[in-house]
């Protein structure tokens, strides 16, 4: 069994800054670290790894820094990673990247499996994983909350829904995304901290993966940011002071009378 | 004439409500810019009350496709009937909701179809000069807003946050067509089959939720927790935590709000010995109405509340579940 898991550099939520010129999020001089729903797809593969022997080759899509998040994943038990990076894949929208990252799956051939986060957490889109998925023109299960187990070429998983847990039989080759209950991410290893020193993994660029460079970086998204700002502040906080139990029982009445006022 | 549509969601052949919220995004795009909404809706024996309701709520036109394999959603049936769709009536804009359903077909789709997907956005807009769909969402967990736009490609399409607009109410006398159609025939080509579903029993859906109680670590233990719940049943709440509550075991993940756990959007959210993480914040600063109880008058959860006591949770609670139980009510 092959597996690949998909990883992404993303900023530090509390640093994150924005260019105003380019509208894009600066990644330079800002700590970058490993997406943290990407950790749980990271877990699920290796979880499969014990049980059925795969083979897990870990995928990132991002400037050359992106080798630390690949060496994360190594660390914590990926067998390999391949890093998917050039200059003209700068400004790539979901559908873009899908793409890139659907022909970089296409030249390291036959997974029966991709993972995936649920989404990340600077774009929060949650759309790599089924616009990937439709790319290689695979099945795609999202949401996925337990593997439960492999039979006959079919994986049998849960996916949680709104209204409760759904179960889901996923003939293979196939993508999942999964959310944090498919169990809490190990840490890296000793041995896999060795290994991630010395690693050395392949990087692909556009001439590699001999992509239409029309479908590539700004010019191949079909969406334009035209606008970023700062969500505005409308919120005046009415604060009370409850030391005493007289100053209590007046906060909890302002409390209900404030509820009451905004009917909520 | 090429027009707004949306994708109504139904669940055992009934309509669910949150296709009404698009109903209402729908109307007022379709009042911009000329275009006229219809709403497409994938399903099997979809009841033709739900139909009609579409009509009454604002669509000119429904298109139901009906398949048994359209029971249940599974991403190729579902993404075939869209991308049929697609082809027979050329929409300029599709919205969906962004639940579990609308944030895996839309994209599938938009990969397949070579369109513009924006995720979960809160509002949308027609630009004047254009009449192209301006679509704005929170990015960077919430703390900055981008617009977005999609020039050329077509349909333009986005997922629409749950509960970030009312339901469209109903219109006596309005009248509209209704389009059953059966399926193409590629929907039996399914790699994934549905094998059954477990209802979430336990508790309240805390996206679906009006009211939230969410709980973080100022509640200190556990056993503590139990007051929190109270609070909730009294006000027809459902129970959420920051994420350490949920590291530390005292809550199961999915009552986790927060950037690596649900948005919520509800009328009231009560935070109780939260401090306001910014991780948790991204999860929930988008709720109509905030209440804070904590006993640090510095929390950052203050900075987006709109009522705040600075006091101990465990003096206040109990005073405030009195008064609840009493009848104080404020309902």
């Amino acid at each position: 069994m092959r597996i690949a898991v998909c990883v992404k550099q993303v900023p530090e939520t509390k640093s994150v800054k924005m260019d105003p010129e380019t509208r894009t999020v600066i990644r330079q001089g800002v700590q970058a670290i490993i997406n943290p729903l990407d950790l749980y797809a990271i877990e699920a593969a290796l979880v499969l790894k014990e049980l059925y022997n795969a083979q897990i080759t870990a995928i990132s899509m991002g400037p050359p820094q992106a080798v630390t998040a690949l060496k994360e994943a190594v660390a914590m038990g990926v067998d390999e990673a391949v890093l998917v990076s050039d200059r003209a894949f700068a400004g790539s929208d979901t559908w873009a990247t899908s793409y890139i990252l659907a022909g970089a799956i296409k030249q390291l051939g036959d997974f029966d499996l991709i993972l995936c986060g649920e989404r990340a957490t600077d774009g929060d889109t949650g759309q790599v994983g089924p616009e990937m998925a439709a790319a290689l023109d695979l099945p795609v299960i999202s949401y996925v909350n337990h593997i439960n187990e492999l039979q006959d070429g079919k994986l049998k998983v849960s996916r949680l829904v709104e209204s409760g847990t759904e179960k889901l039989s996923m003939q293979l080759p196939g993508v999942l995304t999964v959310v944090k209950e498919i169990g809490e991410p190990r840490l890296p290893t000793f041995r896999g901290k060795l290994k991630a020193k010395e690693i050395e993994f392949p990087s692909f660029d556009l001439e590699t993966l001999k992509l239409d460079k029309s479908l590539i970086g700004l010019k191949g998204s079909p969406t334009r940011v035209v606008k970023i700002f700062r969500p505005e502040v409308v919120r005046n906080c009415e604060l009370i002071k409850a030391e005493t139990e007289a100053q209590t029982v007046e906060a909890v009445d302002a409390m209900l009378a404030f509820m009451e006022d905004k009917s909520a | 004439m090429k027009n707004i549509w949306i994708l109504a969601e139904q669940d055992a052949g009934e309509v669910k409500a949150v296709s009404y919220e698009l109903l209402t995004r729908g109307l007022a795009l379709a009042e911009k810019s000329g275009r006229k909404l219809c709403a497409m809706i994938f399903g099997n024996n979809i009841a033709e009350e739900g139909l009609n309701e579409l009509i009454a709520r604002g669509a000119e036109r429904v298109v139901a496709v009906e398949a048994p394999e359209l029971e249940h959603f599974l991403i190729e049936p579902y993404s075939v009937c869209m991308l049929d769709l697609i082809d027979k009536y050329e929409p300029e804009i599709i919205l969906a909701a962004a639940t579990s359903t609308g944030r895996t077909l839309m994209p599938y789709v938009a990969m397949t179809a070579n369109a513009g997907l924006t995720a979960d956005c809160t509002e949308l807009d027609i630009e004047e000069e254009t009449g192209l769909l301006l679509q704005t969402r929170p990015a960077i967990g919430g703390n900055i807003m981008a617009t977005i736009k999609c020039p050329e490609h077509r349909p333009q399409m986005s997922t629409i946050r749950p509960k970030s607009t009312p339901e469209a109410p109903r219109q006596e006398g309005r009248s509209g067509e209704i389009i059953r159609l059966k399926a193409p025939t590629e929907v039996n080509k399914s790699r994934v089959s549905y094998d059954g579903f477990e209802p979430e029993t336990e508790e309240m859906n805390l996206q679906d939720a009006e009211r939230v109680v969410v709980v973080g670590r100022g509640i200190k233990t556990q056993a503590n927790i139990e007051l929190a719940r109270e609070l909730a049943d009294l006000l027809g709440a459902a129970l959420g935590a920051s994420r350490e509550v949920i590291d530390r075991g005292w809550l199961s993940y999915p009552h986790q709000i927060g950037l690596s756990g649900k948005t919520v959007t509800p009328k009231l959210y009560i935070g109780i010995g939260v401090s306001g993480a910014i991780q948790h914040l991204a999860g929930m600063q988008t709720s109509e109405c905030v209440i804070a109880i904590n006993k640090d008058p510095e929390a950052q959860i203050f900075h987006v509340a709109d009522f705040g006591i600075v006091g101990d949770l465990f003096e206040v609670l109990p005073i405030l579940i009195e008064k609840l139980k009493r009848g104080e009510k404020i309902c």
